[in-house]
């Protein structure tokens, strides 16, 4: 079941467009917001919702880089693997993250506070190489030119 | 160069520095909504009579006319209704980084070219589409839009903003129109273009957010000024960028037609002790130039000219530092992740040009593979694939074979990436 908050947040959504299932997308974002992914039963009860079928839904939510359909640490680390950052340090910036993290992309640390993914260009490029904590845009993270900078990030997260 | 100001610098002048936006005061402050205000006492076709004499075109890569593009809705008590602006404010190409700076710095700005818009076409509703990723955007348009609506300062629009979950081919306009309705983004046939039958089967115009952000200028200053802003027959100015291992990597605005040259002046020059050995001038779907290029007007025409495009205008500094196998490969990687999976040559095909590409990269590449790769690439012209996704990726490997195909070669002889100095 949805929460009435998610109902409610949903809803308000629903408002600015003529038909139901336009939503599909701001809805599974919703979800993912309280719930911190996209489970089995989220997908259910959005697909619900908008009366939509579970396997159309699926099909939306497997479309967008930013679903998550797995469970995920308490902040998501995205490193930005576009061309500018690729040129300008994005290697050692990624290694840097797995030596201080001790996981490879894909993974979420063993306390469960981080998890890695890539992304795809974060639109930062004049201050490349970049990363996002969740809704926060980090910038000029290469450890060659920026030393400590990535370790002065990650301490920004409880 | 002049002071920036509003005759020689329309979209940035009024930036500060220290990077906060322009509230609603501040942004009236400097005759804000005063091109809103002059597109009132016209009827619609002559505000797109206006935005055609301009010679205003897209900003979003492609360069189609603005002015006829709006012209194509249907018009009057009989047009369809309702119709619908979609703002594409996705901005997800690598290399590109311009629409962030208008919306987070002059969200007013925006809203204004969508009421002038709107006016112009008679349309109700507008969606501007977000990439997720972009939540300082998403805050201040938001906040922008309150302020608006609350100071009933956009005339009868309703100005949504949809905030996206990231995927490329959302950027693409039909697929930027599927998104919206809650779908895969996957592209739709044309024709019907969208501005016959868009949003659901309704007029819709598509338009970047640089192109739109032009228009309220056109109305105040006139579409002669504006024309007279460029060097060259595309009117206006253009917001060009450099990123890449340059001195001072950025953003400016400058008037359409300036070189490719100058405009890496701008940018400081290459890094001490790196050269130029290329660039893409605008964004990772555009053919590379070499540094014989530096002549070259930044405008719709003359990059086509040497074989390449403007596209968005902000240019990837490619270093004699760097493996440009290693940039190619990460640039078909990209696409082909994005790919939406429509079409065949751009699924399989772009898997497979990057499943190459990779190997070569790591010293197992196969006398052979260079063709193999041409090959592939042929699959993806314009016509051969969808939508335009597959054409902006064979741009940049067709080209980098062409230009710097000993670099191939020598990875593939070698069995190993020659670049030791190089450390991505
Ligand atoms: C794969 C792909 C991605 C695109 N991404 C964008 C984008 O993020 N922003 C944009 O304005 N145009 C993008 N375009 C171009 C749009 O399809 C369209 O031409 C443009 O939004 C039209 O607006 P304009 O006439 O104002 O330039 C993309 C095109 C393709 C093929
Ligand atoms: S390539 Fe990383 S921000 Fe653009």
């Amino acid at each position: 079941m949805l929460t009435p908050a998610e109902q409610s947040e949903i809803q308000s959504e629903v408002a600015h467009y003529p038909y139901k299932r336009a939503v599909a997308i701001d809805a599974l974002k919703i979800v993912q917001k309280h719930r911190g992914h996209v489970s089995d039963e989220a997908m259910d009860d959005v697909a619900r919702f908008l009366e939509l079928s579970r396997e159309e839904l699926e099909g939306v939510c497997t479309f967008y880089n930013l679903l998550l359909r797995k469970p995920v640490g308490k902040h998501v680390i995205w490193v930005c693997d576009g061309v500018s950052c690729y040129l300008t340090g994005y290697g050692r910036l990624c290694r840097k993250l797995e030596s201080t993290l001790g996981i490879k992309p894909g993974e979420t640390t063993k306390d469960g506070k981080f998890t890695l993914l890539p992304i795809v260009c974060l639109g930062a490029c004049d201050h490349a190489p970049v990363l996002m904590v969740d809704d926060d845009l980090h910038r000029d993270l290469d450890p060659q030119r920026n030393p400590g900078a990535v370790e002065g990030v990650l301490k920004q997260y409880e | 160069m002049s002071e920036p100001n509003e005759l020689t610098h329309p979209l940035t002048c009024h930036l500060r520095a220290d990077g906060t936006p322009l509230d609603l005061a501040a942004y009236r402050a400097c005759d804000g909504y005063q091109g809103l205000a002059a597109a009132n006492q016209l009827e619609p076709s002559a505000i797109v009579a206006m935005v055609k004499a301009s010679n205003l075109r897209g900003r979003g890569g492609a360069g189609f006319p603005t002015g006829m593009k709006w012209s194509v809705l249907p018009m009057g008590p009989d047009a369809p209704k309702p119709k619908y602006i979609a703002v594409n404010a996705d901005e997800m190409e690598p290399g590109t980084f311009k629409d962030r700076l208008l919306m987070e710095q002059n969200p007013h700005l925006l809203l204004e070219g969508i009421a002038i818009c709107a006016r112009a076409v008679e349309a109700e509703t507008a969606y501007i589409f977000l990439r997720g990723e972009y939540t300082l955007c998403a805050t201040r348009l938001r906040h922008a839009i309150a302020e608006a609506n609350a100071a009933q300062a956009l005339g009868n629009v309703h100005v949504y903003l949809h905030t996206s979950a990231g995927r490329y081919m959302c950027g693409e306009e039909t697929g930027m129109l599927n998104a919206l309705e809650g779908k895969r983004a996957n592209p739709r046939t044309k024709p019907p273009y969208p501005g016959i039958s868009g949003l659901w089967g309704k007029p819709t115009v598509v338009n970047n957010v640089e192109t739109l952000c032009n228009v309220p200028a056109i109305l105040r200053h006139g579409a002669e000024w504006y024309q007279k802003l460029s060097r060259t027959t595309d009117g206006g100015t253009k917001i060009y960028g450099v990123s890449g291992r340059v001195k001072r990597p950025g953003l400016w605005e400058l008037p359409m037609g300036t070189t490719v040259g100058e405009i890496l002046d701008l940018a400081g020059g290459m890094q001490d002790g790196l050269k130029l050995r290329g660039l893409l001038p605008g964004g990772a779907s555009t053919a590379v130039l070499t540094p014989d290029h530096l002549d070259v007007a930044m405008d719709f025409s003359a990059p086509q000219k040497v074989g390449s495009r403007m596209g968005t205008g902000t240019m990837i500094i490619l270093d004699d530092r760097a493996c440009l196998v290693g940039v190619v490969a990460n640039l078909i990687d990209f696409f082909s992740r994005e790919s939406c999976g429509w079409c065949t040559p751009c699924w399989s095909g772009l898997g497979w040009a990057s499943r190459l590409l990779d190997a070569m990269e790591a010293g197992k590449g196969q006398p052979g593979d260079i063709e193999k790769l041409e090959h592939l690439a042929s699959f993806w012209g314009p016509g051969a694939t969808f939508c335009a996704l597959a054409p902006g990726a064979a741009d940049p490997l067709r080209s980098c074979i062409q230009h710097f195909r000993q670099d191939f070669e020598d990875h593939i002889r070698e069995h190993r990436c020659p670049h030791e100095g190089w450390d991505a």
